[in-house]
């Protein structure tokens, strides 16, 4: 039985798990949302807008997750209006909010490099083809290049997720009991070292094993006979 | 917004913040790179070793490594070290171990495990006929990795390597967890003393950008020189 009177401690560690997966996968989506707009944005032919995107990139990979959730959970609420800063502070799952949104902004330049240099691998006989079909450029992207590009990208795309799973951890610095500071807490409170880390371990192995697998049968799924992303190995 | 900003806060801390924080930072990230290299380019031999046995010690292990998150590895080494230690030398009672050891070991052998990628995926970029060409002059096993692999796969390897340094650069900054004095700890410790947390914290994501970016831009220019080597 553990302390919080919530049931016994692997419910405890269970619980854990389910805030960790609960963080990376909205984190994934609104990652997911915000890269792909910014990795097509890399790709345009407006020059600014390359700029404007690049920078975005570059903001997001050059600063620690840890000072950029510092940022969104300490900062972020004294830079706003005092009224908004109130509201921020006063949300009642505050850290699992500010987790989500650090997280997914982190993960989404990555995505963004990875959907770019994908859309770039797609051939320019392809994107010609499409243009001279007499596709608009909005057109072409919805129905030529992204479609592959999205082929390309997945095996990337899933080494991404992961990080996004273990990175979720960080957020146990702002208060959110994820998977990593559930095992903490029960090593303080039972002073047992080796077990809570270890269920901890097994429990990100057995997560990841579970990812990466899906993410393989994906790409065997959606992919079309003759491109590489249709290897077999 | 900015109104009530106090840069002469950040002024008056910066010798604490560098020659306390970013020293200890630095240090860890010189010497896990150091350990994370030898131990990584260990680990690459061995995943390509043709014994079945040592390929598969190395793989498993390059693979837990790498889900598993960093805290999670930092607590590991922080908490398990003393009692691990302790046992290794027949004492009763677990054995004192500075912070600074335990973080510079966990960072090791994290961080081995994907320097040990690169440095394979690097090996195995140089092409097989050079190996046979040279196992054919007469050149052992060894020689041939000495004088003919690692020195182009090197040059392959430097820009990956410089972006995974990079990476753990920044990664340093976890052991916060431990509430120990990097960086992030130093303009930490004074933010919450004197109540200047955005001030702080703005300042340590600025150093924090300017030097990253710095970086990536040299990985940038390594990268074409490569290609234009290549062409």
């Amino acid at each position: 039985m553990a302390p919080d009177g919530q049931g016994t401690y692997l419910d405890g560690l269970i619980a854990g798990l389910g805030w960790t997966l609960a963080t990376a996968l909205l984190a994934w989506a609104l990652a997911l949302v915000l890269g792909i707009v910014v990795g097509i944005t890399l790709t345009t032919s407006r020059r600014w807008l390359r700029r404007f995107a690049g920078a975005y990139v570059e903001l997001f990979r050059n600063i620690p997750l840890l000072v950029q959730m510092f940022l969104w959970y300490f900062v972020l609420p004294e830079l706003v209006p005092a009224d908004i800063g109130h509201w921020l502070k006063s949300l009642s799952n505050a850290p699992f909010v500010t987790a989500v949104v650090a997280l997914g902004f982190y993960a989404s330049a990555s995505v963004a490099v990875q959907i770019a240099a994908a859309i770039g691998a797609v051939s320019l006989g392809q994107r010609h083809a499409a243009l001279s079909l007499g596709l608009t450029i909005p057109q072409a992207y919805r129905h030529v290049l992204l479609p592959v590009a999205f082929r390309i990208a997945i095996p990337s795309l899933s080494n991404d997720f992961t990080s996004t799973i273990k990175n979720s951890s960080v957020a146990l610095t702002i208060g959110l009991m994820e998977l990593t500071a559930r095992a903490r807490a029960m090593q303080e409170f039972t002073f047992y070292v080796f077990e809570p880390y270890a269920v901890a371990t097994l429990g990100y192995v057995g997560v990841n094993l579970i990812v990466v697998n899906l993410m393989r049968a994906l790409e065997r799924r959606v992919a079309i006979p003759g491109f590489i992303s249709s290897r077999k190995d | 917004m900015f109104g009530d900003f106090d840069f002469g806060e950040i002024a008056r801390s910066l010798r604490y913040l560098f020659a306390t924080g970013m020293a200890f930072t630095l240090q860890i990230t010189a010497l896990a790179f150091v350990g994370g290299m030898a131990l990584g380019t260990i680990l690459a031999m061995m995943r390509l070793s043709k014994l079945r046995a040592v390929a598969f010690v190395a793989g498993g292990y390059v693979n837990v490594m790498r889900s598993v998150p960093l805290v999670l590895t930092i607590f590991w080494f922080y908490f398990l070290a003393p009692s691990f230690v302790a046992w290794l030398l027949g004492s009763s009672d677990p054995i004192q171990i500075n912070a600074f050891g335990t973080s510079v070991v966990a960072f090791i052998i994290f961080e081995a495990a994907y320097f040990g990628e690169i440095v394979r995926t690097g090996i195995q970029s140089i092409s097989q006929n050079q190996v046979n060409a040279s196992l054919a002059l007469g050149m052992s096993e060894a020689k041939t990795m000495r004088w003919v692999v690692l020195p182009q796969a090197i040059r392959v390897m430097v820009p990956v390597l410089l972006t995974q340094t990079v990476i753990l650069f920044q990664d340093v900054s976890l052991v916060y967890v431990l509430s120990i004095t990097d960086f992030v700890g130093a303009a930490s410790k004074i933010a919450q003393r004197d109540n200047r947390l955005p001030e702080m914290y703005l300042f340590v994501a600025v150093v924090y950008f300017a030097i990253c970016y710095g970086l990536s831009v040299l990985v940038r220019y390594l990268r074409r020189r490569q290609q234009l080597a290549a062409t």
